[in-house]
């Protein structure tokens, strides 16, 4: 027992050692905050342009441009192209690496949100898009006020789920010398030599913030649900 | 009111209306019937451009809505009101909100004088009391009621109607065509594609029978059911009544 004491106090307080798990989670929540924007925001405007030319055949070149980028993130790992940004793209400046890491994370993730966001746009009975029209309201109104805020309903689920899928990718931002919540664990390992404490500590930080992600969202979806009510 | 010329569409290789000519002329009730596949729908529906028309025109109160751009074409739109078989209410929206959305987002009105006229309509289609229930929680008769109030919210010159009530349970039928009746008795112009012979027969100033994209018969119902003259409307009457 006492053993296991004097392991809990080298590991955690020991010259200050939570710090490095706590300054961790911070940069960790703040790459995965910053990357859930861009990812959304990136994700909505593909969907949009790529339902769009679906639907009216309109946007030809950005659609082709929209498809490309989902093709090159989806087929290739996230930490390759983490690496990519971080070595290559910005290799000749100095740069902020949780910037580098928001970049490389969110662009990954425009991705999935694109295509969830663009399959629950077309799960939108084509009705919805005629009774819009047929009152006057061009296409984008209709979209805006019609379409989407149904598509997000019926996607939150899927989206909710890149938002927690996403919090658990960054943990490769070690790879840039990144120091998120993983690298901060691993850094007191290498001190300490004691993989255990350190490890299970960052598991159980990831494991009750996405619990609790998954309450917030169920807790939204049972809102949004109330016009469901048959 | 709105004239149809030489009006044809295909979609492909499929010729579904083959030039059709008619005058739906202000405060009339055009009743269109025909078998399935007719091309009474699609009739209905290049009248608004919700399908565009191959070849012919159709001019909407001395506009040529044929070709005309979109930004023109949706003002046109709030003109024409159109119900549908399946209702198409906005799920996520409650039922005033439904009715309020176009006027609203179209600043025709703001949102007090669209809040009024909703409320207006929905006592003239006697549901006021659902004002703040979302459509899932209606029984289809309501639903399309509400449809119906949701299309005179934006005071049409026309209302279309495509088959408002063959997706209704037959208990629930009875409540929308008194609607449209009271609506044809207030001077509503309207053309309506539906099987409800019965309706046609009461209410419309005119019957337009289409078979294979052509108007094979057109009369006043009387004689349209009383003396029928082309073989194929004789032999659909036959089927029907």
């Amino acid at each position: 027992m006492d053993s296991f004491l004097d392991k809990l106090y080298d590991t955690f307080i020991f010259e200050d050692r939570w710090k490095y798990l706590v300054n961790g989670l911070k940069t960790t929540l703040i790459i995965t905050v910053f990357a859930v924007m861009i990812g959304m925001v990136l994700g909505f405007l593909v969907a949009i342009i790529r339902a769009t030319h679906d639907r009216t055949g309109r946007f030809k070149i950005m659609n082709l441009i929209c498809k490309l980028y989902l093709t090159v993130i989806r087929g290739t790992p996230v930490m390759v192209q983490l690496l990519i940004i971080y070595y290559v793209i910005f290799a000749s400046v100095r740069i902020d690496k949780v910037f580098v890491g928001i970049l490389a994370f969110g662009i990954n993730s425009g991705a999935y949100v694109a295509e969830i966001v663009r399959s629950g746009i077309m799960s939108i009975d084509k009705g919805q898009f005629e009774a819009g029209a047929s009152l006057g309201l061009n296409y984008s109104k209709t979209m805006k006020h019609i379409i989407l805020p149904q598509a997000f309903k019926n996607v939150l689920p899927a989206l909710a789920n890149e938002c927690i899928v996403l919090l658990k990718e960054t943990s490769v931002a070690g790879y840039i010398a990144l120091e998120d919540l993983t690298k901060g664990g691993d850094i007191i390992r290498s001190i300490t030599y004691e993989p255990f404490l350190p490890l299970l500590a960052v598991a159980i930080v990831y494991l009750v913030i996405v619990v609790g992600l998954s309450a917030l969202v169920g807790k939204l979806e049972r809102r949004l649900k109330k016009s469901d009510r048959g | 009111m709105i004239e149809v010329k030489g009006l044809k569409k295909a979609f492909g290789e499929n010729d579904v209306l083959n030039g059709i000519d008619t005058v739906i002329n202000k405060g009339e009730k055009v009743v269109v019937i025909g078998p399935s596949g007719s091309g009474k729908s699609t009739f209905l529906r290049c009248l608004n451009r919700l399908e565009t028309p191959t070849g012919g025109s159709v001019v909407f109160e001395g506009t040529d809505i044929t070709n005309l751009p979109e930004k023109q074409l949706n003002k046109i739109r709030e003109k024409m009101g159109m119900v549908f078989q399946h209702f198409h209410l906005f799920p996520h929206l409650t039922i005033r909100k439904n009715l309020t959305l176009a006027p609203v987002k179209l600043k025709l009105m703001t949102k007090e004088e669209a809040d009024k006229r909703a409320d207006e309509m929905l006592k003239k289609v006697g549901l006021f009391d659902k004002a703040d229930s979302y459509p899932d929680m209606l029984s289809g008769g309501q639903k399309q009621r509400i449809a119906i109030a949701r299309a005179l919210v934006m005071r049409p010159d026309v209302m279309l109607f495509d088959e408002p009530t063959s997706a209704l349970d037959p208990e629930m039928v009875g409540e929308v065509l008194a609607l449209m009746k009271q609506l044809a008795e207030e001077g509503m112009t309207m053309v309506v594609v539906t099987h409800e012979m019965g309706f046609a027969r009461e209410v419309a100033s005119r019957v337009i029978f289409i078979d294979e994209g052509v108007i094979a018969e057109e009369n006043t119902p009387e004689e349209f059911f009383g003396n029928p003259k082309s073989p194929r409307l004789k032999e659909f009457l036959s089927k029907v009544l």
